[in-house]
């Protein structure tokens, strides 16, 4: 038996995404007896792989992310692995390819999973659910057993390893889709979903153009930029940038809220980040329940004066 | 142009959850129902395709009874027709929905399979690509922006930090995210319409399932819990922007050693 990671490249290195999906998976191989083995689409890998314990890495060479194709090829890869936990980091190709992959292996998923445990006889995922007001514990039976990580919410931590040992595999390149173009987001714009700090503006703001106030402090603390759901309905940033039940559930090391009220809905999305400060000129807002620390004044006077301090603590 | 919807009904966005006597369903009493934001978009999409191009837009839901109001809200802002496939979608894994709702697809004409992007609530994200799984058919999952033309489908699927356009052959699965469309109300005239339409409702066994195929399959919930309540941390006065900025500063630095 072995645990089989479904690992991304980016520039040689594997996604934080794919090494927090192999730590856990290490741990998970350990208690269940088995090897911890790794896929990726590019060799390139089989460093980063090696260095979060995967002993093998599978090769196929199926170029850029498609459904069809990747589904083809991690079959390959699990049926040879003998995989029976299949680990995918969440990022938007492991959650559109999980599902594809039990349907096709008639298996049991569990989605954005945010701890892990082999009982001895079933895969027991721990799944936010209702966005985090609920955690249901899940067991995930037969093999193999699947699961999507939350991204964030398992250390990535390396085990020494050296080079993981490359396996190639020939797939199938059929598929009904093809990639036509691709994108991509201005390059000083971080993704939320990945973030360490998260720096959120709320309709407090008062204006799109404001909204450099917030990027302003991100790019100083090196966060990402989050918006709530009226900042976006307004049309003041796109909705690639909202958090909340029906944006992205974000669980940052660190998340700064200026100018959001703290609806239900947003904190559905948020209120599992470790440390939490918000900013709010009213003291009664619903964001100061879950901060850990509540500044009761004015963003257009804190914010400012916040992205100078962080400066000059950066700076020392 | 036929298309089909897949529509989930979900507690209301404002519900806060209670956990069920048996510690492993949520306590539905006095629960508010509404169909899953996300899948209005999709409803809205498959609607504005019939506007152009003529042909069915039949909604489709697995659930107890009560999963008829949310098929006939979707038939008041536009669906044509509405399927209900009864049974306690409740106790089945998403595969379990996934094969109840292609077997149901199957029964229907269709160019096109819509979904939401997920559920909001079970947030699993799992039954649209499931079902294009089981169908054989290609999928674009996380759809901001959709063309038909030509027996083409070409969907902008939203990925981090980018955005990836995706060309595929029809019949095909879309699954809709926020920013694909803005989803219209029900007018009231499509409601009196709406009254007129009669859901059509199967048996899981009317498709050729039989309940153990579908109910408690290869995932389990074992327990549900609340997490624990947040206590709301300290309050600082933010009259001096200065001093403010310096204590959070400090907070970050030797609290959260985020500097
Ligand atoms: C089905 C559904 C889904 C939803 N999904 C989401 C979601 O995913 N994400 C989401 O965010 N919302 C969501 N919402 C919307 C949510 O209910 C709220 O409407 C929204 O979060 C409010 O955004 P806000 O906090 O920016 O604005 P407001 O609630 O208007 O709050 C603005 C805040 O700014 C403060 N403020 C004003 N001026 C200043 C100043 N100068 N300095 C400091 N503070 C100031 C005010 O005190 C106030 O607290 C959803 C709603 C529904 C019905
Ligand atoms: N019981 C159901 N009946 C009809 N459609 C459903 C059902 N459950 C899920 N769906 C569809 O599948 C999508 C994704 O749901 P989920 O995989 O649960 O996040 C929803 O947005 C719906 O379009």
């Amino acid at each position: 038996m072995s645990v089989l990671v479904f690992c991304e490249v980016l520039d040689g290195k594997l996604k934080k995404a794919s090494r927090e999906a192999l730590s856990i998976g290490r741990a998970l191989a350990a208690a269940a007896g088995g090897d911890l083995v790794a896929f990726a689409t590019d060799a390139a890998g089989a460093d980063d792989a090696g260095r979060y314990g995967a002993k093998r890495l599978y090769v196929a060479k199926s170029g850029g992310y498609n459904t069809e194709t990747y589904t083809a090829a991690m079959q390959a890869a699990i049926s040879q692995s003998a995989a029976t936990i299949v680990l995918l980091g969440g990022t938007s190709n492991g959650r559109d390819l999980a599902p594809r992959l039990a349907a096709r292996l008639n298996a049991g998923v569990a989605s954005d999973v945010d701890r892990l445990e082999w009982t001895g006889s079933a895969l027991r995922a721990r799944r936010p659910v209702y966005s985090g007001k609920v955690f249901a514990a899940v067991d995930i039976t037969g093999s193999p057993a699947i699961a999507t990580t939350r991204i964030n919410a398992f250390p990535a931590e390396e085990s020494g390893g050296g080079a993981a040992e490359i396996v190639e595999i020939s797939t199938s390149s059929d598929s009904k889709t093809k990639v036509v173009e691709t994108k991509v987001s201005a390059a000083d714009e971080m993704s939320i979903a990945e973030a360490d700090i998260i720096v959120t503006g709320g309709r407090g703001l008062k204006e799109g153009a404001n909204f450099s106030l917030i990027r302003d402090l991100a790019h100083a603390i090196g966060g990402a930029v989050g918006a709530s759901r009226a900042t976006v309905d307004a049309g003041w940033i796109d909705h690639q940038h909202q958090v909340g039940q029906t944006g992205r559930v974000v669980g940052p090391n660190l998340y700064i809220a200026a100018g959001v009220s703290g609806a239900i809905q947003h904190l559905a999305g948020m209120s599992s980040s470790k440390h939490i400060v918000a900013i709010n000129k009213d003291p009664e807002a619903p964001i100061f329940r879950i901060a850990d620390l509540g500044v009761v004044g004015d963003l257009f006077t804190i914010l400012p004066a916040l992205t100078e301090e962080v400066k000059k603590a950066k700076a020392n | 142009m036929n298309s089909v919807v897949c529509i989930a009904q979900v507690p209301d966005t404002e519900t806060r959850i209670k956990i069920g006597g048996d510690g492993r369903h949520i306590d539905e009493n006095g629960i508010k129902y509404i169909v899953s934001p996300f899948d209005e978009y999709a409803l809205e999409e498959a609607i504005r395709l019939k506007e152009k191009e003529g042909g069915d837009v039949t909604v489709l839901g697995f659930g107890p009874d009560r999963v008829q109001q949310a098929l006939r809200e979707s038939l008041a802002r536009g669906a044509t027709k509405a399927l209900h496939i009864k049974g306690e979608s409740g106790d089945a894994d998403s595969l379990g929905i996934a094969k109840v709702l292609a077997a149901a697809i199957k029964s229907v004409p269709h160019d096109l399979v819509f979904f939401g992007k997920q559920g909001v609530g079970t947030d699993n994200s799992l039954v649209g690509p499931m079902v294009a799984e089981l169908l054989g058919y290609p999928q674009i999952n996380v759809v901001t922006h959709l063309e038909v033309a030509g027996g083409k489908v070409t969907g902008h699927r939203e990925i981090e930090g980018a955005e990836e356009i995706i060309e595929a052959s029809s019949p095909a699965v879309i699954t809709a995210q926020k920013g694909m469309n803005e989803p219209r109300y029900a007018s009231l005239k499509g409601i009196m319409a709406a009254k007129k339409i009669a859901i059509d409702s199967k048996s899981i066994t009317d498709l050729g399932l039989h309940d153990s195929d579908i109910l408690n399959q290869r995932v389990t919930v074992v327990s549900l819990e609340l997490p624990p309540e947040k206590s709301g941390g300290r309050k600082i006065d933010g009259t001096d922007p200065a001093a403010a900025a310096k204590e959070i500063v400090r907070y970050l630095k030797e609290e959260v050693k985020a500097l």
